[in-house]
């Protein structure tokens, strides 16, 4: 029935900052995905994640994101957790990820 | 213009400190995120993919000289600088932090401005025609309605809480530019007998389900303006689904429950809503005395001459004004390459200077994510025209191909299943390159990041959907929508495109359109009405149908 | 046993906890009953033969965001009933001048609420007045 799980980290969004963070092994928040905690099966996924919740004080909407692992440290999978990773095209680069440019 | 009460800036000054407060409480607990994000939603605060976004309402699209000057200094001072025009007329600053909104609502309170109910489950901005006031072709000045329903639906103790957002559009011409039948409640100045009131519609909506919005009253005396939404939102509120938020937006109510139904049970609280607003002909007669037409100056009535770039931008960028010497100036935000409806605080102080120079101080924001300075003598627009080639801002494309509307989709927006800037930069640049854009003529292209459709996919000439398919973007076509008060939804024109097959997708159908018009002055909108999409479809798909095949 | 507390413009007091509420659904085997339970749901047209003698309806209101319950209070009141109105469940501070708008005379919230929440809270809440009293008062 379920779905095989995939090695996560835990993220979410900073209370004070709005930026996304990721959840280290030592329970602090990280502005880098490569510090995050890979989570390998579904029940410390699950934990994780709980403790996360209740640190609505530092952070909002904690949830799992699945990521692909590397010696350098997790990346992100799903192309929506790359923009998060990676920012927007902003005003003063408008043009440089445009193809063919 | 209006200027705000001491009423007003009491009541929006409170709302601040009260903000303020919350935000303590959230972070000291008192307030868990859920019990917190209403309260932030309803002072215009969103929490995007990389940061906190507010929305700030421009009521109606209006606003001043100082009023956009300390935009600029907002964006400079707690943000990166710029901001985004949206479909709702609002502006959005992307990078604010918790702790600073507050200082930021100060900040716009202190000329008038506010960011109330820009989100949220309750009563939306309202919105209106962009050349209120200027049009030629106007009945009444519908911002002193919109303006009087602002006040009513501000901190409304019955609908804070709706089962999802409410959105209210008016118009007082007699073309729609405000695209009222694609909202909850859509108002139409009428004349009857001499006396002005209002077509009433209910139901419209884009998103998910588009409808376009059915006439639940022909004739609505302006008197009963206030009872009336009240009691439509008292329906709404009583009635709306709760079970399933893409099923709750009163839409899908009308659409369950029947247009009838809903009529006899909005007439029938309306009978006793009716009496309750004794004070509401007062507020409406004060709010319209500041809505006074500028002291015009005369002039000529002639457009100057001027260098070849000088009438190419008056060609498309002008409209009528209902004052022969003067016209109705666009100031396009879509320079092809930049990001639609992005303005530099640089942009936005210029615009300011050019609106107290030749503008008689008035600004509007439009819903294709433009600027407009509604009143500029004819006289008077070679220096206009200077100053907006100078700030970057003299883009001779309003109401052409690289004139895009585009959400913020996958680039800020948390709720996106694909980018929509690109995408949208890409047909401009291209469009510009070919140096075809005027050749095509008028025709509107929308992009929206997801089904949510803030970028108006669905009443474009070209809409285009990005989608998220097995973990890639991939663009829907729908062909033939219209925003107009001849509303129509656009088609769907088969399987979506991927990312880099849009571009060329949306330039196979514009050379189509190109060899298939009657002659150049058929509009894309006219020769799609008049071929249908199977001509369209075939340029779309038939090219590859044979690469399939191979 | 009352942990719950009752709040109204004199601050926070105890629920007493004597007080018994019918359910709505049971109205019609017992109309006599003077307290009655509303779930947001009800229509309000239902209740018109009980109206009379009833002296307390309790509005649940089972989410922050579920404001069905004001727009309830409201029809009610328009309906005519004079007795006391009670929003009760899940409210925050900022709801309470809110309820008061809407006809109700108090609100009832839990023990975890009241302490996460506490009097001052809701006392700095109470008492805004937005723009509709002006449109609702009487023309000059
Ligand atoms: S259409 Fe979707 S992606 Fe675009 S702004 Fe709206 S919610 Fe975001």
């Amino acid at each position: 029935m379920k779905r095989r799980f995939h090695p996560s980290v835990v993220t979410a969004n900073d209370l004070f900052e709005g930026h996304p963070v990721w959840r280290t092994a030592d329970g602090r928040w990280s502005a880098t995905i490569r510090e995050a905690e890979v989570l390998r099966d579904p029940e410390t996924a699950e934990a994780r994640l709980a403790a996360a919740a209740s640190d609505a004080a530092r952070v909002v909407g904690p949830y799992l994101a699945e990521v692909a692992t590397a010696p350098e440290g997790p990346a992100p999978l799903h192309f929506r957790e790359v923009f998060r990773v990676r920012g927007p095209a902003h005003a003063s680069d408008r043009l440089d990820h445009l193809p063919g440019e | 213009m209006y200027a705000y009460s001491d009423f007003d800036e009491s009541f929006v000054r409170n709302r601040v400190r009260q903000f303020r407060d919350q935000v303590e409480r959230r972070i000291d607990g008192r307030l868990s995120e859920d019990e917190f994000k209403p309260l932030r939603l309803m002072n215009g605060l969103y929490l995007q993919l990389h940061a906190y976004m507010l929305r700030v309402a421009i009521p109606y699209g209006t606003l001043d000289a100082r009023q956009m000057r300390q935009l600029a200094t907002i964006s400079e001072r707690w943000d990166r600088g710029y901001g985004h025009f949206t479909t709702r007329q609002n502006i959005q600053f992307n990078w604010p932090k918790l702790r600073d909104v507050p200082d930021m609502l100060d900040a716009l309170a202190d000329v008038g401005m506010h960011a109330i109910q820009t989100s949220g489950n309750c009563v939306r901005n309202v919105t209106s025609d962009h050349f209120a006031g200027a049009a030629a072709d106007e009945i009444a000045d519908p911002r002193p309605y919109a303006e009087l329903l602002r006040q009513w639906s501000s901190d409304h103790p019955e609908f804070q809480y709706l089962p999802r957002k409410f959105k209210i559009a008016i118009t007082g011409a007699t073309a729609d530019r405000a695209v009222t039948r694609a909202h909850d409640i859509g108002l139409r100045v009428v004349a009857r007998d001499g006396a002005v009131g209002f077509e009433v519609s209910v139901g419209g909506g884009l998103g998910r389900t588009p409808m376009i919005g059915r006439v639940i009253r022909d004739f609505l005396p302006e008197a009963d303006l206030v009872p009336y939404v009240e009691a439509v939102l008292g329906v709404y509120n009583q009635l709306g689904r709760r079970d399933n938020k893409y099923k709750a937006r009163i839409k899908i109510a009308v659409h369950e429950m029947g247009l009838d139904t809903i009529r006899d049970l909005v007439e029938a609280r309306f009978a006793e809503t009716r009496s309750e607003f004794p004070g509401a002909e007062a507020a409406l007669a004060e709010i319209r005395a500041a809505f006074r037409a500028p002291d015009f100056r005369a002039g000529g009535t002639a457009i100057p001459s001027g260098s070849p770039a000088f009438r190419a931008w008056t060609d498309t960028n002008l409209a009528p004004h209902r004052r022969e010497d003067h016209a109705i100036v666009t100031v396009s935000l879509k320079t092809p390459g930049q990001q639609p409806g992005d303005a530099s605080a640089d942009q936005m102080r210029a615009i300011a200077d050019l609106a107290e120079t030749y503008g008689y101080d008035e600004i509007r924001i439009s819903h294709r994510q433009n600027v407009i300075l509604p009143h500029v003598r004819k006289d008077d627009l070679p220096a206009v025209f200077e100053a907006l080639a100078a700030a970057g801002l003299a883009a001779a494309n309003a109401g052409l191909i690289s004139d895009i509307i585009a959400c913020p989709g996958m680039d800020y927006c948390a709720l996106a299943t694909a980018r929509s800037i690109p995408v949208a930069q890409e047909i401009a640049v291209l469009f510009e390159t070919l140096d075809l854009a005027h050749e095509v003529g008028p025709l509107r292209l929308n992009v929206s990041g997801c089904i949510n459709a803030c970028g108006h996919h669905h009443v474009a000439d070209i809409g285009i959907l990005g989608l998220e398919r097995a973990g890639v973007e991939t663009y829907q076509i729908t062909l033939g929508g219209d925003p107009t008060e001849r509303i129509a939804i656009g088609e769907r024109t088969g399987p979506g495109f991927a990312a880099d097959e849009i571009v060329g997708a949306v330039e196979r159908i514009v050379t189509a359109y190109l060899e298939l018009r009657d002659s150049a002055d058929e509009t894309f909108a006219e020769a799609y009405r008049r071929l249908g999409l199977a001509p369209f479809q075939k340029a779309l798909y038939s090219e590859e149908s044979r690469e399939n095949a191979a | 046993m009352s942990d719950r507390v009752l709040i109204t413009d004199a601050g926070f007091g105890p629920v007493d906890p004597a007080e018994r509420y019918l359910d709505f659904a049971d109205l019609e085997a017992a109309p006599g009953a003077l307290r009655v339970d509303l779930g947001p749901e009800t229509d309000p047209a239902t209740l018109t033969p009980h109206l009379a003698q009833i002296q307390t309806i309790r509005i649940a209101f089972p989410a922050v965001s579920d404001g069905r319950g004001f727009t309830l209070a409201r029809t009610l009141r328009r309906m005519g009933f004079a007795g006391r109105l009670r929003a009760a469940g899940q409210l925050i501070p900022e709801q309470y001048p809110m309820a008061r708008a809407c006809g109700f005379d108090e609100v009832e919230i839990d023990a975890a609420r009241a302490q996460r929440q506490p009097e001052a809270d809701w006392r700095a809440a109470a008492g805004r007045q937005g723009y509709l009293a002006r449109l609702r008062r009487p023309a000059a």
